[in-house]
């Protein structure tokens, strides 16, 4: 009898992780729990200034402390060519700076010692003499035409521009505006922000020259990519590279990039023969790692009185930093921010980039979502509120009016991209029910007499996850596959390594059952191995929502090979031929006479003791996926607030998230990442934001200042799902992990400006600090959150 | 991050303690530690000499006593007077803001007097003490005195005193007549710093303000005492006249800095719009006890 | 550290003071010879090697280092290990017994009350020290208990469902149902080292229609 899939931790099981019964215990593995015998510590000097001239180092106060056992410079990372690396975006990046600081946080030297005390009491004692310059904060002043020159390092680099990009038909969208009724514009800001996972980076490597080897623990989202980057930049060969990313404290895109932290404690170890521990502080993190967003929009849509939606034009102009080194798909300068309006049934469409260097943190990377579709969908959802408040219209009837209908699949996107599947307006409708929008006027009339002011926001998107396929996903030529390796042993118990890496998502967990699903070995004698590149397989690993789009679609097909054989040896076993086995959860057997049968256990067993002949023995096999195209999750969140207009508090009453990820593995999981990721958008729409004053000074370069929400603010989620499975994912999947940090961020800024319409306020720039909106209140007139702060 | 070196002395009696400080240039003292110790960790404050005062016996204490005066020990937790029945019964405005000193961890180990002794313009403590006519009592070589908090705080993060001097008690007058208050403060997050805070204090005898106090946090270099606005609530019965008058003048006496917390029209405009809110929630509850 | 060979760095600098501490961490003493700059959390972590305790930010602000100091919760990263001399602490490797995990690990294990782990640890001591107070505590008690602990990736909601369900738990009671995620796993919920799968109650199972909603 077929096995009961749910009670063997298979599909749809919400299986308890595995990865928690050494996390509840503190026996969690980070790289700063790592400890190797001899190792030192080193901690990075950071410029204060974000652009001066390096006049001079001394560093002779370092060398006099006892303990401090070399003090590096960019000097000496020059003298072996490594003082600038390779970005991720065919850019260059200062690994120690040897000319000029072009940000504040910058890596000027580092501190090896004895302990980290010591290192840092040598940091403390190193006198660098600054000549400052102008700094440039935002991307106004980047393009003014006497603006200073932050790359005067590159060759051929006369202004500030780093690319001009476009996408899309510029003459139809003409025809378009042309021909419309109205035209609705609007202005935003999505401010640059930081993903902040709790434990920051860090490394540990360990070079050993009688082997030649080089092991570095790293906090990495991407092993793999990693090797190969270290690799072409130190110039040892890849086999002599092991990378080992070990439990990672969360990462949302913050562990992808190669950081310069992580190449000069290579160069150290190497250097000193020792290993040699950084530890990034929190700092440290948040002023010179991978931020994402600061992206500026002149939004315009162009409409039809009944709502149509005729044609969209977007003019962005993206914040870098002073080296563009964005963790993107090399073909796309900004991302796939091109993915906005996709759920909606419109034409066409056309949209400008220009990215710009600034005297700020470099990045860009995508921050809990696939590639900066997060500013693409928050613009999206804003310019479809205003409109539909220009119109006068409902802000769900317009939706309705323009969401692409369930029979229009596939469907290609204003932008180009082709959409598969989804229930739009189901989710839609869900949503509406669930936070009973037909009554809420009345709750708003209610509160008036309180004084408060109630807005609903709503946020419907669909956003593609889980990149390649690989004709058009690559980074720095690496095409965007992803793999599995299975091994199942003699005693059915089975062993699985994938390219992919968790740092929170639970793989451990959720691949066993996808192993279950396919198998019917009961996903507790699955055990799950990532992040070591010498014994996993090569793989892009986990970030922009890919691992279950990709890795987990080469769990199933690795699986379906081990079946391929198990099949085989089944029919040896029960001597019969191949045609006539037939498979149920767990178990082959012979067509027609079903008590006739093996388990996948038994065939296991078979195939280290019995195998038929010809055949080659064990049972292991590896796939790489190469997915068909992207998978496209939809989501509705409808959020209402209400407003203090005496001193512009917003509390959240309610937020519906209504999600569809297609099939879920586990339901507990997925509903943990719609969780998480409604946390960081309320963050974003209320109080996390990373700013600089004029002077290029970070504001936000703490958890004293930048804000994370804790238990106490954070409003609680009502959850919702539809399914409608992927038709090109093996078993029918799509990613989830960012939708709601996608999607979220619209329905709460939505919301709070449903609340100020009738006060006349269209905007408020994120996040919508209490200050803002009384201005805003105030006022009647929109609030711009622009850069640069100044001291008023 | 790591503090720079420094000595670590432990003495068990306040006069050995007052003897370290003395005989050293650098020296701090260590209570609860929780602002004083993540300065250190970012090397903002490197301090010679840390002078432990945590296993100086009998110190953790806050009584009301006989006098009506209300005694905070140098080693009482804000945690103690946040679950402090003795605190909610005699001290309404302490009670209310007790639970919004930073965050539950950091309340646990961190004093009230090492909070008042820190002058950090964002102190909660200091503004409340401040309203309530509060002082401290400062022992040095030559014996004890006593500083009403108000003078007390000399500018941002400095207080008057002496080097050899230990403040080892927070003191909180009686009460002319009964005494009622509260604390509002607006922070995006728990442990945030406040963009604004207000602190009010007022003494009530048969619907009269006897006596009144204003304390406001964060509008200025250091705790505002904004006397002239609970000047204007004495003697009155809370109207709306006199309620209207006195935000207007904590909103006056406010010197705020405008920043990424909020513009300095904006802050003024809470310390006017919590002044307000505090006297109407002390006039709600007043009227559900009668 | 055995009492047979023990590595000395090299002396530092003559005049750096150290100090003895002795210390009773999760019910067992040790003794170090330490500097009076090193802070408690790296005691614990770099000295004991209780690794548990992690350190995510350095502003005091984050809690993951949160341990216990005589049974109130601190900031062990904001306390000089020396001001642990002659005290008590418990750590997160203390919260289990060798056979028995506390009810706070389980409900925070069968409530997905984690992802990436980092923050858990710290997060489990306030949620005991809250518990140890008050075995009945309000939702809103418990998201108040717990903020001064940051989390990255939960969104709390479901923390704060552990919480509640390990108070049930140690009252004696049935763990609550609400708003569980549907669970017909027979999965190990109590304690993996425990070879027999304990099923969940079928309440538990039914009790999800509504996908994980506000409790």
């Amino acid at each position: 009898m077929a096995l009961d899939e749910v009670k063997i931790g298979g599909l749809g099981a919400s299986r308890r992780r595995v990865e928690d019964n050494r996390f509840i215990r503190g026996k969690g593995n980070y790289v700063d729990d790592v400890v190797l015998p001899g190792m030192l510590h080193m901690e990075i000097l950071r410029s204060p200034l974000a652009h001066a001239r390096i006049k001079s180092i001394d560093t002779s106060a370092a060398y006099a402390i006892p303990g401090v056992r070399m003090v590096m410079t960019g000097e000496m990372m020059a003298a072996r060519n490594l003082a600038w690396m390779p970005t991720l975006s065919y850019d260059t990046q200062a690994v120690l700076a040897t000319d000029k600081v072009r940000f504040q946080g910058q890596e000027v030297c580092a501190v090896i010692a004895d302990d980290p005390y010591i290192a840092r009491d040598g940091v403390e004692a190193i006198v660098v003499d600054y000549e400052p310059l102008p700094p440039i904060v935002n991307p106004t002043q980047a393009m003014a035409d006497d603006a200073v020159l932050i790359r005067d390092d590159k060759v051929n680099q006369n202004d500030n521009v780093i690319f001009d990009w476009e996408v899309g038909d510029r003459e139809s969208t003409d025809r378009a505006f042309a021909e419309a009724d109205t035209i609705s514009e609007i202005d935003l800001h999505y401010p640059r922000s930081h993903p902040s996972p709790i434990e920051a980076c860090g490394s540990i490597a360990d070079y050993d020259r009688s082997t030649s080897k080089l092991t570095v623990y790293m906090t990495s989202q991407a092993p793999h990519i990693v090797r190969a980057a270290v690799s072409m930049v130190a110039e040892i060969p890849e086999h002599m590279i092991r990378i080992i990313a070990p439990d990672l404290g969360g990462g949302f895109g913050n562990k992808v990039p190669v950081y310069p932290g992580y190449v000069i404690s290579i160069l150290a170890s190497i250097l000193l023969e020792k290993p040699v521990k950084w530890i990034e502080d929190k700092t440290g993190n948040l002023i010179s790692t991978g931020f994402g967003r600061d992206v500026y929009l002149k939004g315009k849509l162009a409409l039809r009185k009944d709502g149509k939606i005729l044609g969209v034009r977007m003019d962005t102009v993206s914040d870098h930093g002073a080296f563009f080194s964005d963790a993107q798909p090399s073909k796309f300068k900004i991302g796939l921010i091109h993915s906005a309006f996709a759920c909606y049934d419109i034409p066409t469409a056309y949209l400008t980039n220009r990215g710009v260097y600034t005297n700020k943190a470099p990045g860009g990377v995508a921050y809990r979502c696939s590639f900066r579709v997060t500013e693409a969908m928050f613009f999206q959802e804003r310019m479809v509120q205003a409109a539909a408040d220009d119109l006068g219209m409902d802000q769900a009837e317009f939706r309705r009016v323009n969401l692409v209908k369930d029979d229009d699949f596939p469907k290609r996107t204003p932008f180009g991209f082709l959409t598969d599947s989804g229930q739009y307006e189901k989710c839609l409708q869900i949503g509406l029910d669930a936070i009973d929008y037909d009554t809420f006027k009345e709750q708003k009339a209610e509160a008036a007499k309180r004084g408060r002011l109630l807005g609903i926001g709503i946020s419907t998107m669909t956003e593609p996850l889980g990149a390649g396929n690989s004709r058009e996903y690559d980074i720095l030529g690496i095409k965007m596959f992803d793999s599995a390796e299975l091994r199942v042993h003699m005693t059915g118990k089975a062993i699985l390594r994938t390219g992919a890496k968790t740092q929170g998502q639970g793989h451990e967990t959720t691949w066993a059952q996808i192993v279950a699903h396919e198998l019917g070995i009961p996903a507790e004698d699955i055990v799950v191995e990532e992040g070591d590149t010498d014994t996993a397989p090569f793989g892009m690993g986990t970030y922009a929502s890919r691992s279950t789009p990709v890795a987990g679609a080469a769990v199933s097909m690795v699986s379906r090979k081990i079946r391929a054989k198990a099949r085989k040896i089944a029919a040896h076993l029960l001597e019969v031929s191949d045609e006539d086995i037939e498979w149920e959860l767990g178990r082959f057997y012979v067509r027609g006479a079903q008590d006739r049968g093996v388990t996948i256990q038994e065939c296991a067993m078979a195939a280290y003791s019995n195998v038929p002949d010809g055949m080659e023995p064990g049972l292991e096999n590896n796939a790489y996926y190469d997915p068909p195209n992207l998978t496209w999750p939809f989501a509705c969140y409808i959020s209402t607030v209400e407003v203090d207009p005496l001193t512009g508090v917003w509390d959240v009453i309610r937020m519906v998230a209504v999600d569809d990820c297609g099939v879920r593995i586990n339901p507990m999981i997925v509903e943990g990442q719609i969780m998480g990721g409604l946390t960081e958008a309320y963050a974003m729409a209320n109080m996390q934001f990373i700013t600089f004053d004029e002077d290029g000074n970070c504001i936000g370069s703490n958890y004293m200042d930048y804000l994370l929400p804790t238990a106490w603010e954070t409003p609680g989620f009502e959850l919702h799902e539809v399914v409608t499975p992927c038709p090109h994912h093996p078993i029918g999947a799509k990613g989830i992990g960012e939708c709601a940090t996608v999607g979220g961020p619209a329905a709460f800024v939505n919301a709070v400006m449903d609340a100020l319409k009738d006060i006349g306020v269209r905007n408020i720039d994120m996040p919508l600090l209490p200050d803002r909106v009384y201005e805003a209140i105030q006022t009647g007139q929109d609030v711009s959150g622009h850069p640069p702060v100044k001291n008023r | 991050m790591f503090p720079s070196r420094f000595r670590y002395e432990a003495p068990t009696s306040i006069e050995e303690a007052i003897a370290l400080l003395g005989a050293n240039e650098d020296a701090k003292v260590l209570a609860g530690g929780q602002s004083l110790i993540p300065m250190m960790k970012l090397r903002f404050a490197n301090p010679a000499l840390l002078v432990d005062i945590n296993n100086i016996p009998d110190m953790g204490y806050h009584r009301a006593d006989a006098d009506g005066s209300f005694r905070i020990g140098a080693l009482c937790r804000h945690a103690d007077l946040e679950k402090s029945t003795i605190l909610r019964e005699h001290q309404p405005l302490l009670a209310a803001a007790a639970p919004l000193v930073a965050d539950p961890i950091v309340r646990s180990r961190g004093t009230f007097v090492g909070s008042v002794c820190h002058a950090d313009p964002q102190g909660d403590w200091a503004a409340c003490m401040v309203a309530l006519g509060g002082s401290i009592i400062a022992q040095g070589p030559n014996g004890k005195r006593a500083v009403e908090v108000k003078d007390f705080v000399s500018g941002p993060f400095t207080t008057v005193l002496a080097r050899d001097e230990i403040a080892i008690e927070g003191v909180v007058p009686s009460a002319q007549g009964t005494r009622t208050g509260g604390y509002l403060k607006l922070e995006r997050r728990v442990g945030d710093f406040a963009t604004a805070a207000v602190a009010v204090s007022l003494d009530m005898s048969g619907g009269v303000v006897k006596n009144a106090g204003i304390g406001l946090v964060g509008v200025g270099a250091q705790t505002i005492d904004a006397s002239e606005a609970a000047a204007a609530l004495i003697g009155s019965s809370l109207d709306d006249d006199a309620v209207d008058r006195a935000a207007e003048l904590a909103a006056a006496a406010s010197n705020p800095r405008g920043d990424h917390r909020g513009s300095a029209d904006y802050k003024r405009h809470i310390i006017s719009t919590f002044v307000t809110r505090i006297i109407a929630n002390v006039q709600r509850s007043e009227m559900q006890v009668a | 550290m055995t009492s047979l060979f023990e590595e000395l760095q090299p002396a530092a600098a003559a005049e750096v003071q150290t100090t003895r501490v002795d210390i009773k961490i999760n019910g067992e003493y040790k003794a170090a010879q330490i500097e009076p700059r090193l802070l408690l959390a790296h005691l614990i972590r770099n000295g004991f090697r209780l690794t548990g305790t992690h350190t995510g930010c350095d502003t005091t602000n984050c809690g993951a280092c949160t341990v216990l100091m005589d049974g109130a919760p601190v900031k062990s990263c904001t306390v000089f290990a020396v001001q642990a001399n002659g005290h008590e602490v418990t750590t997160v490797e203390g919260l289990a017994t060798a056979s028995e995990l506390h009810p706070i690990q389980e409900g925070f294990k069968d409530e997905h009350g984690l992802q990436c782990g980092f923050c858990t640890p710290g997060m489990m001591m306030s949620a005991k020290a809250l518990l140890d107070e008050n075995l009945n505590p309000t939702e809103d008690e418990v998201r108040w208990a717990l903020s001064g602990n940051l989390c990255r990736c939960t969104g709390y909601q479901n923390i704060v469902k552990a919480v509640l369900w390990a108070a049930a738990k140690m009252r004696g009671e049935a763990p609550p149902t609400f708003g569980a995620p549907a669970d017909d796993s027979a999965d190990e919920i109590a304690d993996d080292s425990a070879e027999q799968p304990e099923e969940r109650s079928d309440e538990a199972a039914i009790a999800d229609d509504s996908a994980g909603g506000e409790g």
